[in-house]
Parts: structure tokens; C-alpha cells; sequence
């Protein structure tokens, strides 16, 4: 019932040209998906400015609220900037409410997002 | 817009994670056919979900033998959704989530379900059956904050 999150790693560049690592998601963001999110974090942790692209994300719950602050907690250990971009308007709202937006900018789309980092 | 003043509609999970998407589905359904924008419907879908993995994780502890029941009620103004589980109940209320202690380390990153539903629906109650067969939580969101 619950689709697999993938999760693949792209480099890209800020406004000042310096190098961001994209995380892009895919699926659903639950409670099966630790391994393919954190796995993901690790490959990125303490590298510099990370972007989280959720515009492929079918279904966010609770669970997976949670692995997404997992992430800023290591980013928050490293002094890593994050920001995240694609996610429908109701879950824009759920990250705003839960907290999350005090920790990652939250942005309509890819090009907004970097030029935030 | 389909009359669906006092009609009931019920689905029974298995309490394996994942279904909670039928139940999310099958809410959607009705409060479409309700009328309700589709921003409250989202609204619901998340309420919904949560209350069902609660209900599969912490009321029927994953046990695929034990059903996770749903129970979708119209009357003019509002739709209510029972999610009904075989556990005892909650005994109080979660404090609410703190960003900052979870970022932190200082609290568990999960724990976010209880205040999504809460933020989420118009009303929302637990209650524990006095005969001790279960417990449920109640959803309500209503049309006329449509427009509030």
C-alpha cells in the first residue's frame, strides 16, 4: 500500500555559485522510508547548503515528519542551511505548523530555493 | 454536490501500515460529495491517516488479526469520522510538539500525530469505551468554516 521512496542526489548551484546538494524524493514519506531518506543525509552530511525536493512526494505522514527533522537535527549539528521546495500548498501548511519552515525555508520552487541559500 | 445528509459509510482496515490510504480515500470521497473545498478535504486526508496509525500502531499494535473500523457520518453542516481500535485508549492528552527540543535532541523527533489531528479538523475527541471493548477518536470538520 505504501509506495518506496527514492531518493536520488543531485549537485547544483547557488546564487553566488557555490556548489548545493539537491535531495530529491519520490513516493511516499513514511515510516518505511528511513533508510532511503537518512541513507541519503549521510551522503550529504557536513558537505554544505541542502536543498529537499519534494515535488514528486505522493503522501507525507507523521512518520516521515519525523525523519525530516531527523535530517535538520544533523544539519543543525553540521551548521548546514536547508531549504526544501515542492510541497503541495497542505503540506506547506503541516511543515509551518509543526515547526519545520523555522528550520528549512520553505519554497515554491528549485530556482527560489537555492537563491535562498 | 451529491445529498448525503444523514447517510453513514464504513470501512474496516487491516491493522498493517499503509491502509490508513483507504480510509484517506474513502473520507476524501464523501466530503467531496459533501461539498467541502478541496483544501479542508486535505485537511481530513491527514486527520484521517494519523488517526489510523494510532489506531494500527498504539491501538491494535500491528496485530493483522485486529481490524481498524471507520465510520463516516453526514448530517447537514458537518461530517464526523470515527476511527475505532481494539486498545484501551489514551490516558491524557501528549504536550505539544517543541521544534526547537526535538531539533535539539531533547525530545523524541516523532510524536506529531495527536497534534496534526487536533490543528487539522474542526473537533476532535478520544474516548475509551466504558466496557472496556475499545476505544475511538472523533473527527469533525464542518462546511460552515468553508467560509470563515
Amino acid at each position: 500500500m505504501q509506495a518506496e521512496t527514492k531518493t536520488t542526489i543531485d549537485r547544483t548551484s547557488g546564487s553566488n555559485g557555490a556548489s548545493i546538494s539537491v535531495l530529491r524524493f519520490s513516493g511516499d514519506i513514511s515510516s518505511t522510508s528511513k533508510e532511503s531518506v537518512l541513507g541519503a543525509w549521510q551522503t550529504v552530511n557536513g558537505t554544505g547548503p541542502v536543498l529537499l525536493d519534494f515535488s514528486k512526494v505522493e503522501y507525507i505522514n507523521s512518520s516521515g515528519i519525523a525523519l525530516i527533522i531527523q535530517m535538520l537535527m544533523e544539519a543543525d549539528k553540521t551548521g548546514q542551511r536547508v531549504a526544501a521546495f515542492g510541497l503541495t500548498p497542505h503540506f506547506q501548511k503541516v511543515f509551518t505548523m509543526v515547526g519545520i519552515s523555522k528550520y528549512a525555508g520553505l519554497f515554491k520552487d528549485e530556482p527560489t530555493a537555492s537563491a535562498s541559500l | 454536490m451529491t445529498d448525503t445528509t444523514g447517510t453513514s459509510v464504513e470501512v474496516r482496515l487491516p491493522s498493517r501500515l499503509g491502509f490508513e490510504k483507504v480510509a484517506m480515500a474513502t473520507a476524501a470521497s464523501v466530503a467531496r460529495l459533501k461539498g467541502f473545498s478541496d483544501e479542508r478535504i486535505e485537511d481530513l486526508k491527514t486527520a484521517v491517516a494519523e488517526a489510523c496509525i494510532n489506531a494500527i500502531e498504539h491501538g491494535n499494535h500491528l496485530n493483522e488479526n485486529l481490524s481498524v473500523g471507520i465510520i463516516l457520518s453526514t448530517s447537514a453542516d458537518e461530517l464526523e469520522v470515527k476511527v475505532l481500535d481494539n486498545g484501551s485508549g489514551i490516558s491524557k492528552q501528549p504536550p505539544k510538539p517543541d521544534i526547537d527540543r526535538k531539533v535539539h535532541g531533547e525530545e523524541d523527533p516523532r510524536g506529531m500525530g495527536m497534534f496534526l489531528i487536533q490543528a487539522l479538523v474542526d473537533e476532535a475527541e478520544w474516548v475509551h469505551d466504558s466496557k472496556g471493548k475499545g476505544s475511538y477518536v472523533r473527527l469533525v470538520i464542518r462546511l460552515d468554516k468553508e467560509n470563515a
